[in-house]
């Protein structure tokens, strides 16, 4: 601790003061603390573990398991499959997002952020941000393993990046519900439980690994309506033939609604405890 | 209403906050003026964490009000953190990331350029000597360490009034010092800082005017002067020696035990095994005079020691209880403060 000079503090009077904060400040400060994510990430690699093994693994054992008794043969599988796998990993891997919220919460340097002038949603939006770094990580290890088997998707490169850009922004939408639980849970492993027991039904009673129609006609009903089904469809529409349907605008609506309720909600939870 | 010259930097009325049915802080009144060291002197669990936690904006009050240079905390919580630094009894710094990281984040968040934060990291660590480590993770750091990053983190912003919770609880004597050197030039160039302490010594080295809180009120409050002499000053202990290898007689304790009347003025206490002697010393200067005295009476002395007034006498004094009792509650309400 040296002595230099220092610089004379600005008397609490002589400052220019305001209670809100600005879109422009929110946005500034959400970029901040996705900065802080992605440092953290950096440090800490093993936490990517779930978005790039798990694609690999549960598509090579979908592919040679289903495969055969699904579509005749893995080749003509892989079209129905890569899409459902995509969708389902990277909406698993948004759960991770409200578990490590919730840890990091815990920590004291979350009580230096809400005694800062910043916005309060900042640090929520901040990670939720950077997580979608890890949605396109897994993204990217899905394509590319699909790739490697053999699937050649017809809608070529730009609809397989636009059903990619398509299946990280919807993550990002729903990953706002798990940040939910992340904020009001206890213990990081109860988010966990909580947002494995709504994930599983969404993601296994849809048309994500085979075909609907094969399913009993009260099970179709409900993978007809979940918006889980919409989403696999759109990215098999845009990654299989480049053509954009009445799925895509029901994925980004029902992303829009999701983070029109979970935001709000998310951020009034995190207040309230801060 | 803020007047333009504004003088208090805190003004607390009445502050209440109650975690289930613990009242951890019960009406609590202070009053900071701009420039000052103020301390809130009081044991674990008193309350002071948890009023500096509703000061900071951190808890809303459960009850009364708290305005920070004339701004209010429930209804301007946003001025008021523009106008804070906050420094926790535990370090709030990211643990995974580097110094410099931790610093540059903050400045960012504050609303520096990317230069004007890493140019801040940079001063800031050479202030509080922490260039060499700047690079490594925050986990090889010392508790010393942490607790200087921690505080130059709160001074990105250059703020007018800088609370400080336990700001040297578990450091060792020498950062110690060093800590309260940083936390007196801060005061020198126009901060106003607010600090909790456990330590009476503390206090008592910085603060101008000390509060004194226990189970979540003011029990008392004042300059650290007027603070100990309602207290009660330090004591004199006089071990009489026997004569000869002997006993000690009980002539020579009544000789020693007249002479403190005559020197000091004050009635001296006899211990229970009858070889020791205390009294209050309210002028050390005739200390010497009572020495010389006892010399002339031939009185033999084996030791002398002067005993100043701890926390727990602090305490005993004027609360009429022991601080102790109150460290059990002490976990509770810092689990409770921190969910």
């Amino acid at each position: 601790m040296s002595t230099a000079t220092l610089e004379r503090i600005v008397p609490a009077a002589e400052r220019d003061l305001k209670n809100h904060t600005s879109l422009s400040q929110s946005i500034a400060n959400t970029f901040t603390m996705a900065y802080r994510g992605l440092v953290k990430i950096r440090r800490t690699p093993e936490q990517l573990v779930d978005v790039t093994v798990q694609p690999i693994i549960f598509t090579l054992m979908f592919a040679y398991i289903f495969g055969g008794a699904i579509s005749g043969d893995v080749q003509n599988y892989l079209p129905l499959l890569i899409p459902g796998i995509l969708v389902q990993t990277v909406i698993t891997g948004s759960v991770v997002t409200g578990t490590q919220l919730r840890e990091d919460m815990d920590k004291g340097v979350f009580d230096r952020f809400r005694s800062l002038p910043i916005a309060r949603i900042a640090p929520l939006s901040g990670a939720l941000l950077a997580d979608t770094v890890r949605y396109t990580i897994a993204t990217a290890m899905t394509f590319v393993v699909g790739f490697l088997m053999g699937y050649r998707p017809g809608g070529g490169l730009g609809g397989v990046v636009l059903a990619g850009l398509l299946v990280i922004g919807c993550s990002w939408a729903i990953s706002w519900i798990f940040a939910f639980f992340g904020v009001i849970a206890r213990t990081a492993s109860s988010v966990q439980g909580i947002s494995m027991l709504i994930l599983f039904p969404l993601t296994f009673l849809s048309n994500a690994f085979v075909p609907a129609n094969t399913l009993p006609d009260w099970l179709r009903w409900f993978a007809d309506i979940n918006p889980v089904s919409h989403l696999v469809t759109a990215v098999r529409d845009l990654a299989n033939s480049g053509s954009i349907g009445a799925d895509l605008w029901v994925s980004l609506l029902g992303a829009a609604v999701i983070v029109a309720i979970f935001a709000p909600l998310t951020v009034r939870a995190y207040m309230r405890r801060a | 209403m803020t007047s333009p010259l504004n003088e208090w930097a805190v003004e607390a009325d009445g502050l209440v906050k109650v975690f289930g049915d613990n009242r951890a802080v019960d009406g609590v009144d202070l009053r900071v003026a701009a420039g000052s060291i103020y301390g809130v002197l009081g044991p674990n669990g008193a309350g002071k964490t948890t009023t500096i936690s509703m000061l900071a904006t951190l808890l809303r009050p459960d009850g009364g009000s708290a305005r920070v240079f004339g701004h209010d905390v429930v209804r301007e919580p946003q001025v008021v953190r523009q106008l804070i630094g906050v420094t926790g009894q535990y370090a709030s710094v990211d643990e995974t990331l580097s110094a410099t990281e931790n610093l540059i984040i903050f400045g960012r968040l504050l609303g520096l350029s990317r230069i004007e934060a890493r140019a801040k990291a940079v001063d800031l660590l050479e202030r509080f000597g922490l260039t060499e480590a700047a690079k490594r993770p925050l986990k090889k750091f010392s508790g010393g360490m942490r607790r200087r990053l921690d505080l130059a983190a709160s001074l990105i912003a250059q703020p007018p009034l800088i609370f400080l919770d336990e700001p040297t609880t578990g450091l060792d004597p020498r950062t110690r010092g060093q800590m309260w050197d940083t936390i007196r030039e801060l005061v020198a160039t126009g901060s106003t800082v607010l600090l909790t302490t456990q330590y009476l010594d503390e206090a008592d080295q910085l603060a101008d005017r000390i509060a004194v809180i226990d189970r979540g009120r003011v029990v008392a409050e004042g300059t650290p002067d007027e603070l100990k002499s309602s207290v009660g000053t330090s004591s004199l202990q006089l071990r009489i020696g026997g004569r000869d290898g002997g006993a000690v007689l009980g002539s020579d304790l009544e000789t020693a035990s007249r002479a403190i009347q005559r020197v000091l003025g004050v009635t001296a206490a006899p211990s229970p095994e009858g070889t020791r002697l205390t009294a209050p010393m309210a002028d050390a200067d005739r200390v010497a005079d009572l020495l010389i005295t006892l010399r002339e009476e031939g009185i033999p002395l084996v030791e002398m020691s002067v005993q100043k007034p701890t926390l727990d006498e602090v305490f005993l004094a004027i609360t009429g209880h022991d601080a102790a009792d109150q460290a059990e509650s002490a976990d509770a309400e810092l689990q409770e403060v921190r969910a």
